[in-house]
């Protein structure tokens, strides 16, 4: 059984209805037990940081979270919830999980491309990501694959070993970080299309072992 | 770096796609969610689907067709036409939509965008803006007018000053029609697009007049637009989503190409 963290941070249907999908049994749940008992823990979100972090402690959740990635429990963050999984955001000024050392940061602005243009933020849209490091659940994606984002702030982990894949909107950020159990995605594997897709089957099926 | 969306809409009225001509002699060509998972599977970015069911107690019918889109396509959908609450917004957002997007509702009410903004989050808060040119004067000065009921009822609010208003009250996003260029497949309106896009800082996606390939490659360079909506060009068969995107490719625009 997977366990969708649900904490009220958005809508989790499309999360929920992608696992199913795939054939995986899932559960959309905030339950204790059930996350203790699940196999593993998709941990999904969107909205704002401190919202989203008083929602967690309101329910128990943070303490669990923590237990369980120590328990070496394979942990999917998804855009929200591969951000307050780190130290700290600059968004509501919210102290986070701190399963990662490191910030969440706002989009520097004005931001540019390469080609001088106006970025807009929110960074919204299909994007590539360029993994650094070959990882289990990133098996099978191609160079040229893309992923939707949509956010205003993005993880920056203080370590350079926690910073799997990287993606390139005016600056280069930190899209995809994580290490040892835990794998977090700044953009939807669940709104992402086949590429999406293949990244929650490999998520599903994964030990929670990675050798850096 | 990121891609340029092309984005198929589909108008759906009782259950059912249509596709308009400037709004009249609506067709029946087929079925949402069929459609829907054609385009996905053709490479889409994203689809919007407008419902234009007259009868708003029938609205369960589009809630419906929502639901079962949701449990074939893994890319964000949008829902519009007859979004007039937050209570609207949540049905459809629960039942798996991505984004809502409200159009006459906001202007009648702006408020409708910082609750719904607030309720869900502006990423989901799509701003349909329906656009006529007009005379430029004191109260248009972009000679951009807001329009309502497919163009046949003038607002008085300049397009531009309408954008920025929409943005300041937490829409995440703006999908502007040119109701002089929809259904004329011949271009999309290439003054008010980059006047539009310039002066927010929210994305924009280009609707109404997608003839050729050459309208579309227009609007995403010169016309700023972030993403492109087609719909008889698709619908007809004029060209797949693939050779759309080929032809942008091969002309050095970034698009989303995973086949």
């Amino acid at each position: 059984m997977i366990a969708i963290i649900d904490y009220k941070a958005g809508n989790l249907r499309s999360v929920e209805l992608a696992v199913r999908k795939l054939g995986f049994a899932c559960r959309v749940t905030h339950s204790r037990e059930e996350i203790s008992e699940s196999e593993r823990i998709i941990f999904p979100g969107v909205g704002a940081a401190g919202k989203a972090m008083a929602d967690l402690k309101h329910l128990g959740l943070d303490n669990v979270l923590t237990k369980e990635f120590k328990a070496q429990k394979p942990i999917l963050g998804i855009c929200l919830g591969a951000q307050i999984i780190l130290e700290s955001s600059e968004e509501n000024s919210a102290q986070c999980l701190g399963l990662i050392q490191g910030a969440v940061k706002l989009f520097p602005q004005p931001l540019v491309s390469e080609e001088n243009e106006r970025l807009k933020i929110p960074h919204m849209g299909w994007n590539g990501v360029y993994l650094r490091e070959e990882h289990p659940v990133f098996k099978g994606i191609a160079a040229a694959d893309e992923f939707y984002f949509v956010h205003a702030y993005y993880p920056l982990p203080a370590s350079d070993n926690h910073v799997i894949g990287t993606t390139d909107y005016g600056i280069e950020f930190p899209s995809v970080i994580g290490y040892e159990n835990l794998i977090a995605m700044q953009f939807h594997p669940e709104k992402s299309g086949p590429a999406g897709l293949r990244i929650l089957e490999n998520f599903c099926t994964w030990d929670g072992r990675y050798v850096e | 770096m990121l891609s340029k969306r092309i984005i198929p809409c589909l108008d759906v009225r009782d259950g059912k796609t249509t596709k308009g001509i400037k709004f009249k002699e609506n067709v029946d060509i087929g079925d949402p969610v069929e459609m829907a998972r054609f385009y996905y599977e053709e490479g889409a970015d994203e689809i919007v689907f407008y419902d234009i069911t007259a009868s708003s107690d029938r609205r369960d019918i589009m809630i419906d067709v929502v639901r079962r889109v949701a449990e074939e396509i893994f890319i964000p959908f949008s829902v519009g036409g007859g979004i007039r609450t937050i209570e609207d917004m949540r049905q459809v957002l629960l039942a798996g939509a991505e984004k809502v997007s409200v159009n006459t509702a906001a202007i009648e009410d702006p408020k409708i965008i910082a609750e719904g903004a607030k309720a869900f989050g502006s990423q989901c808060i799509v701003l349909g803006m329906d656009v006529k040119k007009v005379e430029v004067s004191e109260k248009i000065p972009s000679g951009y007018e807001m329009v309502i009921h497919g163009g046949r009822t003038y607002m008085g609010i300049d397009a531009i000053a309408w954008a920025k208003e929409a943005e300041d009250l937490g829409a995440g996003e703006i999908c502007l029609n040119s109701i002089d260029a929809d259904g004329t497949q011949q271009g999309y309106e290439m003054t008010l697009t980059p006047l539009i896009s310039e002066n927010v800082n929210i994305p924009v996606i280009a609707s109404g007049g997608a003839g050729d390939i050459d309208h579309i490659y227009d609007v995403l360079t010169e016309g700023k637009a972030d993403a492109a909506l087609v719909a008889s060009i698709v619908h007809y068969g004029t060209y797949t989503i693939k050779q759309i995107k080929d032809e942008l490719d091969a002309r050095g625009v970034k698009v989303r190409m995973w086949w």
